[in-house]
C-alpha cells in the first residue's frame, strides 16, 4: 500500500509539471488554431533564463520563477508578431514547418550559448529533502511544485470563467468577426494569450529544471509528452489538459515502479485507448 | 614538340614526386568527433587534447608532419560516421583514422578500417565488441566493463551482500549491468533487483523508487553521461542515503566535465574509472594545468585523455617504425605498447589491441572549493573483462 501512496504522489507530481508545461499550448493551439510545436523550445528558455539567473547572478530561485515566465512571455510576444502571426490563417503544414524550424534553431542556439550539457542548478535548503508520512516519502521539492500548478489552475479557471480579459478571449475564440464587431480588438486578445500560455511554459521550464533537467534537447525529448497531454485533454480545455497530464503522469510514474521493463510504453498505451474512446480528447470540442 | 616537352616536364615532376614523397609527405590523422548535438562535449574535450599535444609536442615526428583533420559527425548518426571515414580515406588520403564518440559511431566506421586496412584509433567509446570489429582497431579510451568488474569487486569485497543494479537500456549499459551481475555474482553477492531504464526517460524517480524498496546494501547505477545529475540528485531527494543504501556508479557518470555542475548531490558517490583530473601523478597535474590554461579553465575529464593518449600512440607508433604506418605496421608496433599516461600507467593489449589500464576507486569530495573524483583505491592493469568469456 505504500508504495501506491508514493505512485501517486509522484505521479501528481509530475503529472503537474506536464499540466504547466502543456496548458499554453492547449490553449494556443485550442483558441488560436495553431499547432505551435515550438512550445517546447519557450519551456526551455525559460529554464536557461533561471538557471541562467541563479548561477551566475544568484538570483535566489523563488524571484527566477517570475522572471522566467515574463522574460519568455515578451520573448513569445515578439515572435507572435514578427512571424506567428503572418501564418494564422496559413496550412497547418506550414505552422509545423514554421515551427519545427524553430525548434532546431532552438536547439542549436542553445547548444550555442549555453551548451550540450545539462544545466545544474541548486533549490533551496528548504525545497530538497522531504518528510516520511505514513510510509509514503513526500519530497519537498514535488510538494512546492504541486503547489504552484494547483495556484497556476485556479488562476486560469478564474482568469478565463471569471474576468473581463477571459470573456473576451472566448468572445475571440467564439467568434472573431463578431468579436471584432463589438469592439474587441482580436488581434491583441491574440497576442496577450499567446504570451501567458508561452511564459507559463517558460515557468515550467523553471520550475522543471529540478525534476526533468534541462539541455538544449528539452524541446524535442519532451515535444512527444506536451502533445499527447493537449491530445488527450482536448484541444482548448484547461480542465482536459489537467486531468489528462494528471492521468499520464500517474500512468507513467506507475507503470515505471511495477513494471519497469516495459513501464515506458505505458503512456503511449494509454494515449492510444483515450483516444479511441473520445477522438477529440477527453474534454475536447467537435 | 610540345608534346614532347609535356612528356618531359611530366617525367621531372612524377620523378621529383617519388623521390620527395616518402620524407616530405605529412601524416593525416582523420579525426571524427561529435562537435556538435548532445554529445559536443565528449568531441570538445578530445580536440582540445589532441591540439593540446601538438602544442606541446610538436608538430613532426619521424620526420614527418602530422595533419590533423577534424569532422563532426554530430553523435547521432553512424551513417554521417561512415561516410565521414570513407571520405577521409579516399579523398584526403588519411593514414589513421581517430575519434569516435559512441559506439554505433565506431561500429559504421570498423568495416572502412578493416577493407581499407587503415588503423582506426578509439578515442571515446567504451563498448566491448569495437575492437573485434576490424584487426586495425586500437582503443585509447577505456571500456566500460572494465569499470563495472571493478567496482563489483570492490563493492563485493566491503561489505556489499544484496545489490540493486540500474541501467539505462542500450548498449553499454547492458554491457555494464552483464559484467557487474557475473561479477558480483562470482564474489558471492546477490542482487536485490535489476531494471533497465528506456534511452528516453525523463524521470528517474520511479525507477529509484523501486530500489529503495527493495532494501539492497548498494545501487549500482550506469546512465549516460550527461544523465548523472539528475541521477544523483533523484537518489538524495529519495533519501536512499539515508536509508543506508551506497551508491556506486561507473565514472563516466560522475565524469569530470560535469561533476562541478552537479553539486552537492554528487558527494560521497563512489566510482570505478581510469581518470580522474584529481589524479596525484606530477604528470596528470603538468596535463590539467596546461589544459586548463589552453581551454579557458575547462577541466579535462576520461575523454580528454583518450584523445592524448590516441595520438600519443601514433607519435610513438612513427618513432619505432621510422615513419611507416600502413595498417599492418602500425598495428604491429603498437601492439604491447606502454607508458605513462596522464591517467597513470597503460598499454595496449597485444592479443585484443584493447587498452590495459589501472581502474581507480574513487569518491565525489570537495577539494578546495570543487567537486572532484578523489581516488583511494585502485587495480592494476585492468585488461578488459567483456572479451574475457
Amino acid at each position: 500500500m505504500v508504495s501506491v501512496g508514493n505512485v501517486l504522489f509522484n505521479g501528481i507530481a509530475y503529472g503537474m509539471l506536464l499540466f504547466i508545461i502543456s496548458v499554453g499550448l492547449s490553449v494556443t493551439m485550442g483558441l488560436m488554431g495553431f499547432a505551435n510545436l515550438a512550445h517546447g523550445a519557450f519551456a526551455m528558455l525559460g529554464g536557461y533564463v533561471a538557471a541562467t539567473l541563479m548561477n551566475q547572478w544568484g538570483v535566489p530561485f523563488l524571484a527566477t520563477l517570475p522572471i522566467a515566465f515574463l522574460a519568455v512571455a515578451a520573448a513569445s510576444f515578439l515572435l507572435e508578431r514578427g512571424l506567428y502571426q503572418r501564418l494564422y490563417r496559413a496550412t497547418e503544414l506550414d505552422q509545423v514547418l514554421l515551427t519545427i524550424g524553430l525548434v532546431f534553431m532552438a536547439v542549436a542556439g542553445a547548444t550555442y550559448f549555453w551548451g550540450p550539457g545539462q544545466q545544474p542548478v541548486q533549490v533551496p535548503d528548504y525545497l530538497s529533502g522531504g518528510w516520511t508520512i505514513g510510509g509514503v516519502d513526500i519530497g519537498a521539492y514535488r510538494l512546492f511544485l504541486i503547489a504552484v500548478a494547483a495556484a497556476v489552475t485556479v488562476g486560469l479557471i478564474f482568469g478565463i470563467e471569471r474576468t473581463r480579459f477571459g470573456a473576451m478571449i472566448r468572445a475571440s475564440v467564439d467568434n472573431p468577426r463578431m468579436a471584432q464587431g463589438c469592439g474587441i480588438n482580436v488581434n491583441r486578445v491574440f497576442s496577450l494569450t499567446f504570451m501567458i500560455g508561452s511564459g507559463l511554459a517558460g515557468l515550467g521550464g523553471a520550475i522543471g529544471i529540478n525534476l526533468i533537467g534541462l539541455d538544449p534537447g528539452f524541446p524535442i525529448k519532451y515535444m512527444v509528452y506536451f502533445l499527447i497531454v493537449v491530445a488527450v485533454g482536448g484541444l482548448g480545455s484547461i480542465k482536459g489538459s489537467l486531468i489528462a497530464a494528471l492521468v499520464l503522469g500517474i500512468a507513467d510514474v506507475g507503470g515505471k515502479y511495477y513494471v519497469p521493463e516495459t513501464g515506458a510504453f505505458i503512456i503511449y498505451a494509454v494515449m492510444v485507448s483515450l483516444l479511441l474512446w473520445r477522438p477529440t480528447g477527453l474534454f475536447g470540442r467537435r | 614538340m610540345r608534346a614532347l616537352k609535356s612528356v618531359a616536364i611530366g617525367a621531372v615532376m612524377s620523378a621529383m614526386a617519388a623521390g620527395g614523397a616518402w620524407a616530405a609527405d605529412p601524416v593525416k590523422i582523420g579525426l571524427i568527433l561529435p562537435m556538435s548535438g548532445p554529445f559536443a562535449s565528449t568531441g570538445k574535450q578530445i580536440d582540445a587534447a589532441v591540439k593540446l599535444y601538438q602544442q606541446l609536442n610538436g608538430t613532426t615526428v619521424g620526420g614527418r608532419e602530422i595533419q590533423l583533420i577534424l569532422k563532426d559527425d554530430t553523435g547521432t548518426a553512424p551513417e554521417t560516421t561512415k561516410r565521414l571515414a570513407q571520405e577521409l580515406v579516399v579523398k584526403e588520403k588519411v593514414s589513421v583514422l581517430a575519434g569516435f564518440g559512441l559506439t554505433p559511431l565506431a561500429l559504421a566506421a570498423a568495416p572502412i578500417s578493416e577493407q581499407a586496412k587503415v588503423p582506426m584509433i578509439v578515442m571515446a567509446a567504451a563498448s566491448s565488441v569495437i575492437t573485434t570489429k576490424s584487426p586495425y582497431i586500437v582503443r585509447t579510451a577505456g571500456t566500460l566493463p572494465q569499470s563495472a568488474a571493478t567496482i563489483a569487486d570492490w563493492a563485493a569485497k566491503n561489505g556489499a551482500k544484496k545489490m540493486y543494479s540500474m541501467v539505462t537500456d542500450y548498449g553499454p549499459g547492458i554491457d555494464a549491468e552483464t559484467t557487474f551481475k557475473k561479477r558480483f555474482g562470482e564474489a558471492g553477492g546477490t542482487l536485490a533487483g535489476e531494471v533497465r531504464i528506456p534511452l528516453k526517460n525523463p524521470d528517474y524517480g520511479p525507477f529509484i523508487q523501486r530500489a529503495k524498496d527493495s532494501a539492497p546494501d548498494a545501487l549500482f547505477a550506469f546512465v549516460p553521461s550527461g544523465e548523472g545529475a539528475s541521477f544523483m540528485k533523484e537518489f538524495n531527494e529519495r533519501g536512499l542515503g539515508a536509508a543506508g543504501v551506497r551508491l556506486l556508479v561507473t565514472g563516466d557518470v560522475t565524469d569530470d566535465d560535469l561533476l562541478p555542475a552537479m553539486g552537492d548531490a554528487a558527494l560521497g558517490a563512489v566510482s570505478a574509472h581510469y581518470y580522474s583530473a584529481a589524479h596525484p601523478s606530477p604528470e596528470n597535474q603538468a596535463y590539467v594545468e596546461a589544459f586548463k590554461k589552453a581551454n579557458n579553465g575547462m577541466r579535462p575529464n576520461f575523454m580528454s585523455v583518450g584523445g592524448w593518449d590516441g595520438l600519443h600512440l601514433v607519435y610513438e607508433v612513427l618513432k619505432k617504425t621510422g615513419g611507416k604506418i600502413d595498417g599492418p605496421s602500425f598495428i604491429e608496433a603498437a601492439k604491447g605498447m606502454s607508458w605513462t599516461s596522464p591517467r597513470g600507467p597503460m598499454s595496449i593489449d597485444p592479443e585484443t589491441r584493447d587498452v590495459v589500464q589501472d581502474i581507480y576507486i574513487r569518491k565525489v569530495e570537495r577539494v578546495n572549493g570543487e567537486l572532484y573524483n578523489v581516488e583511494f583505491d585502485s587495480v592494476k592493469a585492468v585488461k578488459d573483462p567483456g572479451k574475457a568469456g
